[in-house]
């Protein structure tokens, strides 16, 4: 067992370190291994961890760190189908499908997640109302089951592992291998309109206009402006550029794809580098270049998807005592909800380095999928934040009764009595995962702090 | 699980009837804590404690633990932690003794040391343990000012919290790695029943004040508070004082 080692771990936001027994297997076989070797204490997968709170540790127990298994097993390029295994991130798999001209069909904010870690978390990117959250992509996966037999589930074949596996949260076994879909792509670029928006009401209206036309659309909020500003906000929408969309030079190598990341910043950050006036001194600034309104300029993927990927390890930024991210979804119609807690940020001057506001699609059929139709706003805050916690209780709250709900995969400090609220088909999972692992095998931190 | 903002969700008090650790049970349930275990030697008053602390949502149980009861530790504690993780465990318990009295009965003096040092080395080994096991969680020890130097007005007292936080701060090191925290809370005088009917010290407190800066200390994942904060640097100065000048404080 020489791949195992004790250690502590965080998810992104480095905050609730825990100890497990972490083992990076290989292979299937080897993760196979780890699962019937576990102690009382089960078993967890980790992708890149890359969650912000707590759902891919396993306080006490094992963790199968399944990053080693990143092989690609088949790629049919006529119709644009990838077997994967699990521990694939997405950076890689758009450096191997990019030049054929295929792209993923759905990225998160960051390119490195791995394909076990989007399934996890059933994630969504700036498409979600065009094109669902990402298991809606997935043509079936191999599951390694809590019995230590591996099933292939398909939505076809096995709706309800399917389903209850999709947002999981890896509590329904491990996958080790996945079919997805991948979409055509003429070009490695993005064609992306940008306007800035005086306020929340122009830009909510400008994206129930725009969002039916758009692929992709996102708008980044100044969450510390205040007053007739409040909400003001950079609202970028965005298409794959075609062939036709290019100027001559990128034309000649139109899939090319080469992100570049900076250095990375020093572990030993003492107080971080994000304070309350350097987060709104990025805002300021971050609204300030985004130009009135510009049209169909061309965009990097990398530079459109993952701005973030440019600086490694940003995450250190916020120092020692880590930062957490708040993501939630309210219905249509729950519009003043949304205002009441972008005002309510605002004047408590909680500093949120990055905000973003997006529309979903229809909710997709994942019993624990985050998305439904409605707006959705992630905010980041440095954990040191005066007043922090009870303010997101409050926003919780709010969010519960509007009929929304939290994202578990950015979820760091909820209380576990309002998940069954905000998640109705809480009871249906459950049942799914007592079915498929009456022992409770698989469990994490996250899953032991909501009771899931 | 203590979430983000170290909030823990279970509590475990030994030294249940404790005004410190009442306080403090009462500032976490208004935050996370929805279970809690208060362990102590007098059934009456703990159940007394617990119908205080009961609560919609919030169970409270009660459990029949005695410090000075070393060799019963690993059993009656044992059970607890097999039982369900424990977040948060609050060593609370403590005896003031009667130094005047206490100097003329040896007894009676080793009787002090015993729990509030022997007591609390074996308490704390066990819950160690379980901490190791779980992979996380917090173990809060109380100490005290009186841990820094030994006062001629109390050293027997003194002493035992010095042998203490001496012990609480090699845990802490002993634990690095494991996903558990030791917490050494260092209050200065603090108005409970402890010290009913003494004169207030300069920088008194409250229990209150106490339980904000455990809550402090399991946010930031701090191995040192003081209550109040600024007993640091007044300490900082005493720690250093001459022998000579220190006997003659009035403290
Ligand atoms: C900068 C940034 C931007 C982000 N933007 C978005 C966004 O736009 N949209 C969005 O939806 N999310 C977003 N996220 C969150 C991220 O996409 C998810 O948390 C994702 O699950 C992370 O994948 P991972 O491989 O790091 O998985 P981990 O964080 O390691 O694990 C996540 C969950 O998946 C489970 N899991 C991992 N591997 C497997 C496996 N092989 N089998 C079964 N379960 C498994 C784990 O148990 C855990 O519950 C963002 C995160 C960051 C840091
Ligand atoms: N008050 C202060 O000024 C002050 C200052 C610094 C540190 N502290 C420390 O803080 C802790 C809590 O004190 P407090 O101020 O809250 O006083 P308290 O209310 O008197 O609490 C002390 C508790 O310890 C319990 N206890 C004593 N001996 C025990 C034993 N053998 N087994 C189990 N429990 C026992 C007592 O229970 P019984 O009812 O059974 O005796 C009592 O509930 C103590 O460790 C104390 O030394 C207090």
């Amino acid at each position: 067992m020489s791949d195992v080692r004790t250690r502590a771990l965080t998810g992104w936001g480095r905050t609730s370190p825990t100890t497990a027994r972490v083992a990076a297997p290989r292979n299937p076989a080897e993760v196979h291994e780890r699962l019937i070797g576990r102690t009382d204490r089960g078993v967890i997968a980790r992708g890149l961890g890359r969650s912000y709170g707590d759902p891919a540790q396993n306080a006490g127990g094992t963790v199968i760190d399944m990053t080693g298994l990143d092989r690609v097993l088949d790629l049919d390029l006529e119709r644009g189908l990838v077997t994967c295994q699990a521990g694939l991130s997405l950076h890689r798999l758009m450096e191997l499908v990019l030049p054929f001209g295929w792209f993923v069909p759905v990225t998160p904010g960051t390119r490195h997640v791995t394909i076990g870690g989007a399934i996890g978390s059933d994630i969504h990117g700036k498409n979600h109302h065009a094109d669902g959250a990402f298991a809606q992509h997935v043509e079936r996966f191999e599951l390694l089951q809590a019995d230590g037999t591996v099933r292939q589930v398909s939505p076809e074949s096995d709706p309800e592992t399917f389903w209850a596996t999709a947002g999981g949260m890896g509590l329904t076994g491990i996958v080790l291998s996945a079919v997805l879909r991948l979409i055509p792509v003429e070009t490695a670029w993005m064609k992306v309109d940008v306007a800035r928006c005086a306020d929340l009401d122009d830009v909510m209206a400008r994206m129930a206009d725009g969002d039916a036309s758009r692929r992709y659309s996102v708008a980044w909020l100044d969450c510390l402006a205040t007053g007739a500003s409040l909400g003001r906000s950079v609202l970028e929408c965005g298409e794959h550029a075609a062939l036709a969309d290019l100027p001559a030079r990128p034309a000649r190598d139109p899939l090319r794809f080469r992100p570049r990341t900076l250095g990375g910043v020093p572990s030993a950050l003492p107080g971080g580098l994000l304070g309350r006036h350097s987060i709104a001194l990025f805002n300021e600034t971050w609204y300030r270049k985004a130009p009135r309104r510009k049209d169909g300029h061309l965009k990097t993927i990398a530079g459109f998807f993952h701005p973030l990927d440019g600086v490694r390890d940003w995450n250190r930024m916020y120092g020692p005592a880590g930062f957490l991210q708040y993501q939630f979804v309210v219905p249509f119609g729950a519009e003043r909800t949304l205002r009441r807690i972008v005002e309510s940020i605002s004047a408590a001057g909680a500093p949120s380095f990055l905000t973003v506001l997006k529309r979903f699609g229809p909710g997709d059929p994942g019993h624990l999928s985050f998305p439904i139709e409605g707006w959705t706003l992630a905010l980041d805050f440095p954990a040191a934040t005066p007043g922090l916690a009870a303010l997101l209780d409050g926003f919780d709250r709010q969010v519960a009764e509007a009929g929304g709900r939290v994202y578990l995969a950015k979820d760091s400090r909820m209380a576990p009595d309002l998940v069954p609220h905000m998640y109705p088909r809480l009871a249906e999972f459950r049942q799914a995962r007592s079915t498929l692992d009456p022992d409770g095998v698989f469990v994490s931190d996250l899953a032991r702090r909501l009771a899931l | 699980m203590k979430n983000a903002l170290g909030a823990p969700q279970s509590l475990l008090v030994l030294g249940g009837a404790s005004d410190i650790a009442l306080a403090t049970a009462r500032a976490l349930i208004a935050d996370r804590t929805r279970r809690v275990i208060l362990a102590g030697r007098s059934p009456e008053a703990l159940e007394r404690a617990a119908e205080g602390l009961r609560a919609p949502g919030v169970t409270v149980e009660t459990l029949e633990f005695d410090a000075a009861d070393v060799d019963g530790h690993e059993k009656v504690l044992g059970e607890v932690y097999a039982a369900a993780d424990i977040d948060c465990t609050l060593l609370a318990f403590g005896t003031l003794g009667d130094q005047a009295h206490d100097e003329a009965h040896p007894v009676d003096a080793a009787r002090v040391a015993h729990v509030n040092y022997v007591g609390a080395v074996s308490a704390g080994l066990v819950a160690a343990a379980a901490l190791r096991r779980q992979g996380h969680g917090s173990l809060v020890v109380l100490s005290s000012v009186a841990a820094e130097r030994a006062r001629r007005s109390n050293f027997v007292y003194g002493s035992s919290k010095a042998g203490l936080d001496a012990f609480a701060q090699g845990l802490g090191d002993a634990l690095h790695g494991s996903g558990a925290q030791v917490l050494v809370v260092r209050p200065g005088f603090v108005h409970t029943k402890m010290t009913a009917g003494l004169p207030a010290a300069p920088l008194a407190t409250t229990p209150e004040a106490v339980a904000e800066a455990v809550q402090r200390g399991l946010r930031t994942g701090a191995h040192t508070v003081w209550a109040p904060g600024a007993l640091r640097y007044v300490m900082a100065g005493l720690r250093h004082l001459p022998r000579p000048v220190f006997r003659r404080l009035n403290i």
